[in-house]
């Protein structure tokens, strides 16, 4: 399957429709076993629906998507079972108001993964523990700041021991000081060797954590390479335009 | 203003009514109570049913229209009356030994479903798309992200016009009463039609209040309780 060399994460094709609009146009994407990919580009560029197909929350028009040698796109895939195994954060926390932050975390291990309650108990807890929001399992997610509620979305995706995490603009939502214990937190997935692709404005994060950079423009990957050589060689020209507006906005 | 008060509001005559109107009463929060459970029920099923995805669906879906336009529409009067003096005629045993009171209690959770099918939809459109994709990315499954994400949200924020509703239909068992169950209206016609005097339907009134309140003050005890408990101070 992902033996030595062989891409964890193909997209081959990938063109996605919204009515007449196309917001994806034959998107091409390879992430290996182990590796970090970043999706930059304007908002409206398509990483957010990128991200949304690989985890089938938008149907694919065209193209494919394999995950770890096994065809996500096509008829008679079991959405439910590819899930399990992806992971997303979303922009907007998107925790469940009306249960605890344990309750949130439990959630998928109790009903998808079926694993009895003491068990799901300590993955969250255990989890918890790991975001440094342990005493705050007995709370609701509305009395967390916006930084520990996206932790804890985190938390939720880990807790279905994801093989890969993806990251829809997790700080976007985030006041300045905030961002930093959310990336503090993907920075250790890093580490640990979590397979992810981001969708981020976060440059500079987004040049310390990456294998792979991809500038996507108007639903297309304009260009993609290693962090160094876009942030300071791109060679694209709209690459190049991007970036320039970027630092004049003062965000790398 | 004197024969007014004495006409609708005596207090001997209060006190006189009050026996046969409250055994009359008893059968209204008996109807209530089962149309209230079987209501909740039935109409949270249509209201799913309603909201199910996919082509294959449809012809579910146009049911569950059909059933809340049609008995959203029709008068409570009408449904009652084929109900209790129809029905039985229908030649089925079951239906020939059923009381005036069961059939009048399937009259009322027919077209009170219709409403509630309503309020559970709005709740269920209130809850934001992202919850249910947030809840299908773990890996939940349709029906499960209804159950344990979309649901449990869309029932505490209908609590209230469901209560509004459950009122109406309180209000509505005395119509049944009209239809040849002796419930408390029927028994306040009963005294009045004796003692030609009205204050019978006052006693019955009375009692109809007296039942709404306290449901009223524990629905805005429960949604304050609940909004402290998961909102943040000052929000």
């Amino acid at each position: 399957m992902s033996e030595n060399g062989a891409q964890f994460v193909s997209v081959r094709g990938v063109t996605k429709r919204f009515g007449d609009l196309e917001v994806l146009k034959h998107v091409d994407l390879e992430v290996a076993k182990h590796g970090v990919v970043s999706l930059i580009g304007a908002s409206g560029s398509g990483k957010s629906t990128l991200l949304r197909c690989i985890n089938l929350l938008e149907r694919v028009d065209e193209g494919e998507i394999v995950v770890d040698g096994q065809r996500l796109t096509g008829e008679k895939v079991d959405v439910n079972a590819v899930r399990r195994k992806i992971g997303i954060v979303f922009q907007a926390y998107n925790l469940f108001p009306h249960m605890t932050v344990v309750q949130n975390v439990m959630l998928g291990p109790r009903k998808v993964r079926g694993l009895p309650r003491d068990r799901c108990e300590s993955i969250a807890r255990e989890l918890l523990q790991r975001i440094g929001l342990e005493a705050k399992a007995r709370e609701y997610p509305d009395r967390l700041s916006g930084g520990q509620q996206q932790r804890v979305a985190i938390a939720r995706a880990l807790a279905m021991e994801p093989d890969l995490m993806l990251l829809d603009e997790i700080t976007s939502a985030l006041d300045p000081q905030l961002v930093a214990e959310v990336l503090q937190l993907v920075r250790e997935l890093t580490e640990v060797g979590m397979t992810m692709i981001l969708a981020t404005h976060e440059m500079s994060f987004a040049r310390e954590v990456s294998d792979v950079i991809c500038f996507l423009d108007g639903g297309v990957i304009c260009e993609q390479g290693p962090p160094e050589q876009i942030f300071s060689d791109p060679r694209e020209p709209r690459t190049r335009e991007f970036l320039a507006r970027v630092i004049e906005a003062g965000r790398m | 203003m004197h024969r007014f008060l004495h006409a609708f509001v005596d207090p001997f005559a209060f006190r006189q009514a009050l026996p046969d109107v409250w055994s009359g009463f008893l059968i209204n929060v008996h109807m209530m109570l089962i149309a209230e459970a079987l209501v909740l029920v039935l109409a949270l099923l249509i209201a799913i049913v309603r909201g199910l995805p996919g082509r294959g669906a449809k012809p579910l879906r146009g049911l569950a229209i059909a059933y809340t336009d049609f008995f959203r529409g029709t008068p409570l009067t009408i449904v009652a009356y084929v109900c209790i003096l129809g029905l039985p005629g229908l030649g089925y045993p079951f239906l020939k030994n059923a009381s005036s009171e069961a059939l009048g209690v399937v009259a009322l959770t027919i077209v009170y479903t219709a409403y509630v099918t309503e309020v559970y939809r709005a709740g269920i459109e209130s809850v934001h798309g992202s919850q249910r994709m947030a809840a299908r990315s773990l890996g939940l499954t349709y029906m499960q992200a209804l159950r344990y994400v979309v649901l449990p949200q869309a029932i505490r924020r209908v609590v209230p016009p469901l209560l509004n509703d459950f009122i109406g239909l309180q209000k509505d068992t005395a119509i049944i009463g009209a239809i040849g169950v002796t419930e408390a209206a029927a028994q306040a016609t009963n005294y009045a039609n004796s003692y030609f005097n009205y204050t019978g339907y006052f006693v019955a009134a009375v009692f109809f209040v007296y039942l709404t309140i306290p449901l009223a003050r524990f629905t805005d005890n429960l949604i304050r309780q609940r909004e402290l408990r998961e909102r943040a101070a000052g929000i």
